[in-house]
């Protein structure tokens, strides 16, 4: 199995990507330049955390545009495996290929912090090592992580079960309290309809050894890679 | 045609003007009077500095190299190597917070991968002036705004750091800056112009109007023309400079670089006369050649713009498309816009005309060096406390204003603007005496810390230097590192004032007294002086980053308590030393001296008992006592226990109570550790013959201080840390 990080200009959660997936998991993995036209035969792969272009117009918005997402538009549309993580996200939103569209946090800061998340869907190829209902600690960095979508777009994420992780209280309970950025429906983490492509805001790869604090990301890539065994 | 009113725009004086034409041979034009006023700026050239900077110990068993290149270089063994400095930017921050923080943040990353590092970790020494005041706040949210901006998008962790408020600050807020990188001991790269020939490349951003006269600004005091010197402060792109940290690191790890300068302050000026200075030639460039953002620049514009995010490389004419072609990779220029020459001067040609035309030599180590004239400061020897003022009748409510006082308080709000975790190195999380970083792939980490306390350096500058190393290394001490070597900050009021320069040659000297017994160099640094503005000057403010190493990470400990029924040392001697602490300050009221003492043999040796009782393994948490005193160490290792653990302290007899709580003296730890181990502990501080004072233990949820039968001091931890965590971020609630 092989896994591919795509490299923006701007990324910087790259490195930590391709460490987690290669020193931790002994994962064959393969950095992806965002000007190339090929995936290289992965299996899955991983929009990383970062600014991409700066994000100096909406966050992802420019990265869309780079050569290497139409392959990843294609490689999405056979049913491959896509991990978008924090700027990744935003940029499935950006290219469409996941529903609704991110706002900076509702205090209007940068938040760098530990948060609880609750797995509400443990059905899919994320998240498929976890169960309903448990609580991940793991930490989020962002600006922009306030999840939106308009009304009829979230009756379609809710009838799909597309919300996949929520920021909740350390108990699993999902409150107004709990809700760090001020996302509807306290979305950390949605998949598409088809199930094989998922974006989350917080970084599972800053939580996958436990010199950094918590372990609990390492659910995400253990899914992954038994989805794909 | 260039006259006295040019001189004083220049902050140039007459006879340096002389000096000038002396060494020139003629009269400079306007261009090169620029290049000269730049490069003998204070900031530039350290010229009222220099003769005592030369005082500290800069070389030591760890040290690649000290000060005088772009970043100070320690070995961390196994062939990998630590480059680190720390640089103001005071001045920008105080007239545009955000773009004077965010271009602070962008130059000392340029000052590390220019050596071949990449940067792992930054940190800031932030003052600021009390935060009623809304102006303060302004510039601290703008100023944390800005280092958040910088340091998030580029992607390196601003892990730790120290804020501290006190009305000095009000009209000149500190912002400090240090930055880490790591590279490999072979892989070291410096402002070299190699042989004569060799092409000259300009890479990165284009060159703007911005910034002219930078360097010289942060070389004069302020006056009420404040807004005028807007302009003079540069805007930062970080993504701008996420390219060219990538595109240099990939032609460095290529092996395509003879020698590369950033374009910090002096720009172009600087880059091109420094390399050639080092390599004994000169530089020739054409201006036409630059990369230009603006129209209708002038050589004097190009010369001295401070546009961020640029540098200058020199490499080999084989090589050089090598170098264009990954520059272009990401999207970045890089043209070749001069050669070296051999004749050891600065060329600069626009439009076919010769331009400028002087000796690097001159510009860059010629500078008039000054030995200015210091005079202490008579009456600050009356400003100490004569006679205690009485014992507050309720300490749990002093207790809780020390919690709430802003120096205090959980700097949360601040961090947690930062991007405290990307590269995935951070152990510690910010808040711990140290910032300790993981090194991959092996057991060891480094740990890093600032450190420094101007209100013991206003009453007695020298200990204060003394202190500001000791406590640092105190710091390092406490997570289980040993101190490999420093850069210092040294911010001051005008030094053109005697007292001023007293100071500065006393903190100077205490610094130098205490590395010298640490045997740690300084590698490297920066001076930042005319901390002034309306005639006020800052009080005296080293700042000190110390950079440490661990060699078993598996053992190094956190502040936090670990367990109930742990017990409660203080590691050190008790003290009685009130002058110059945060609770004489704040809670009596009385800004009085005398700063505690320092017994460098002591601090040694408490030090030491410290890292060796960590490395057996015997303490579960230390944590230094600094300001707000005893109390407020305790009370931060409850915080940063996981459970919100209590503790339950029983105080001698014989001792004021709020004395013994609140006052600063030096060289002390509280630590704590399981009851089995205390024996051993007690044999390790017999052996090291260090004070060893049982206090108590880890006990429950709550607060509790005793004195013989009366509870002093009472306070569920909840409640505690209620007032600590939101004393600071109270301040700037949107309020609705």
């Amino acid at each position: 199995m092989k896994f591919g990080v795509v490299i923006f200009p701007g990324s910087n959660c790259d490195y930590d990507t391709y460490w987690v997936l290669k020193e931790v998991f002994n994962q064959e993995t393969v950095f992806l330049w965002h000007k190339d036209h090929s995936l290289q035969g992965i299996d899955c792969v991983v929009l990383p955390g970062g600014f991409s272009y700066g994000d100096y117009l909406r966050s992802g918005a420019i990265a869309r545009f780079s050569p290497l997402m139409q392959e990843v538009r294609e490689f999405a549309a056979r049913g491959g495996l896509v991990l978008g993580i924090c700027n990744g996200f935003q940029v499935l939103l950006e290219l469409g290929l996941l529903p609704g569209a991110m706002l900076r946090n509702k205090n209007l800061k940068f938040l760098c912090q530990f948060v609880h998340l609750k797995i509400s869907n443990a059905r899919t190829p994320f998240t498929n090592q976890g169960r309903e209902g448990q609580v991940l600690r793991i930490p989020i960095a962002h600006y922009d992580g306030n999840f939106y979508a308009p009304p009829e777009t979230m009756e379609e994420i809710k009838k799909n079960n597309q919300i996949v992780l929520q920021y909740s209280t350390p108990a699993g309970n999902v409150t107004p309290e709990a809700n760090v950025n001020g996302s509807l429906e306290n979305i950390a983490g949605l998949i598409n309809k088809q199930g094989n492509v998922l974006g989350m805001m917080p970084h599972p790869e800053r939580a996958s050894e436990a010199v950094l604090g918590s372990e609990d990301g390492q659910i995400i890539f253990q899914s992954i890679i038994s989805w794909l065994s | 045609m260039i006259d006295k009113k040019i001189l004083e725009e220049h902050n140039l004086t007459e006879e340096e003007y002389q000096r000038i034409v002396e060494l020139i041979g003629r009269e400079p034009n306007l261009t090169e009077l620029g290049i000269f006023s730049l490069m003998w700026s204070e900031h530039c050239s350290y010229k009222s500095s220099k003769i005592h900077l030369k005082k500290l110990p800069t070389t030591g068993p760890h040290v690649i190299q000290g000060p005088g290149e772009n970043a100070g270089v320690v070995d961390l063994g196994d062939d990998l190597a630590a480059v680190f400095k720390i640089e103001s930017h005071n001045h920008p921050s105080f007239i545009e917070p955000y773009q004077g923080a965010a271009t602070g943040v962008g130059g000392i990353l340029r000052d590390i991968f220019t050596m071949g590092a990449r940067p792992i970790a930054l940190l800031d020494s932030l003052r600021f002036g009390p935060l009623d005041q809304a102006g303060n706040r302004v510039i601290m949210e703008g100023v944390v705004s800005g280092i958040s901006g910088y340091g998030n998008s580029i992607g390196v962790p601003t892990v730790g750091g120290e804020v501290y408020f006190h009305p000095c600050y009000s009209l000149n807020p500190l912002v400090n800056v240090f930055c880490l990188g790591l590279t490999h001991r072979d892989k070291i790269f410096y402002a070299r112009a190699g042989q004569p020939g060799n092409p000259v490349l300009y890479v990165g951003a284009k060159t703007g109007r911005d910034g002219i006269h930078g360097a010289t600004m942060a070389s004069a005091e302020f006056d009420e023309n404040l807004e005028k010197k807007r302009p003079n402060v540069q805007v930062g792109d970080p993504f701008k400079e996420k390219l060219l940290l990538e595109a240099c690191l990939e032609a460095m790890e290529k092996g395509l670089i003879i020698g590369i300068q950033d374009m910090g302050a002096a720009g172009l000026t600087c880059s091109t006369t420094e390399m050639a200075a080092k390599s004994g030639t000169g530089i020739e460039i054409n201006l036409d050649l630059v990369p230009q953002r603006e129209e209708g620049m002038t050589p004097y514009e190009i010369m001295l713009s401070e546009s961020q995010e640029r540098m200058l490389l020199v490499t080999t004419e084989e090589q050089v498309h090598q170098v264009q072609a990954i520059f272009a990779k990401w999207d970045l220029d890089a043209v070749v816009i001069g050669r070296v020459i051999e004749g050891g001067h600065l060329k600069v040609w626009f439009k076919g005309e010769l331009v400028v035309d002087v000796p690097v030599e001159a510009v860059v180590n010629l500078c008039p060096v000054y030995q200015r004239p210091w005079q202490e400061p008579k009456e600050r020897r009356t400003q100490i406390l004569t006679g205690l003022p009485s014992l507050p009748a309720d300490l749990n409510q002093v207790f809780r204003q020390v919690l709430a006082s802003p120096t205090i308080a959980d700097k949360e709000w601040v961090f947690r603007q930062y991007d405290h975790m990307v590269q995935i190195n951070t152990v510690f999380l910010p808040g711990a005496d140290a910032a300790v970083l993981r090194i991959k792939g092996t057991p060891r980490a480094i740990a890093i810390t600032l450190d420094g306390n101007s209100s013991y350096c206003y009453f007695n500058p020298r200990e204060g230097g003394k202190i500001a190393v000791a406590e640092a290394c105190r710091n390092l001490a406490c997570v289980g590192a040993r101190p490999l070597g420093v850069t210092n900050c040294l911010n001051f009021g005008n030094p053109e004032k005697p007292e001023i320069m007293w100071e500065f040659k006393e903190v100077v000297e205490g610094m130098a007294e205490a590395c010298r017994s640490f045997d740690l160099p300084i590698t490297g640094g920066n001076v930042s002086f005319y901390n002034e503005t309306e005639g006020k000057p800052i009080y005296p403010t080293p700042v000190v980053g110390v950079v440490g190493l661990i060699n078993d990470l598996q053992k190094a400990i956190h502040p936090g308590f670990k367990n109930q029924g742990d017990l409660i040392y203080l590691l050190g001697p008790l003290s009685e030393d009130l002058g110059a602490s945060l609770y004489l300050r704040e809670i009596l009221g009385e800004e009085k001296g005398p700063t505690p003492t320092l017994d460098l043999e002591t601090e040694k040796k408490i030090q030491e008992f410290c890292l060796e009782a960590i490395d057996k393994g015997l303490l579960h948490s230390a944590h230094d006592v600094s300001e707000g005193g005893m109390a407020v160490s305790l009370a931060e290792s409850c915080f940063h226990s996981h459970q919100l653990l209590g503790v339950k302290i029983f105080l001698p007899p014989d001792h004021r109570p709020d004395i013994f709580l609140f006052n600063e003296g030096q060289s002390r730890l509280i630590v704590s550790l399981s009851p089995e181990k205390e024996a051993a502990f007690l044999r390790l501080g017999e052996a090291k013959q260090v004070p060893l004072i049982r206090l108590g233990e880890v006990a429950g949820h709550e607060i509790k201080i005793i004195q013989e039968d009366k509870t002093l001091i009472h306070l569920p931890v909840k409640e505690a840390y209620q007032l600590w965590k939101t004393a600071l971020s109270d301040f700037f609630k949107i309020k609705t």
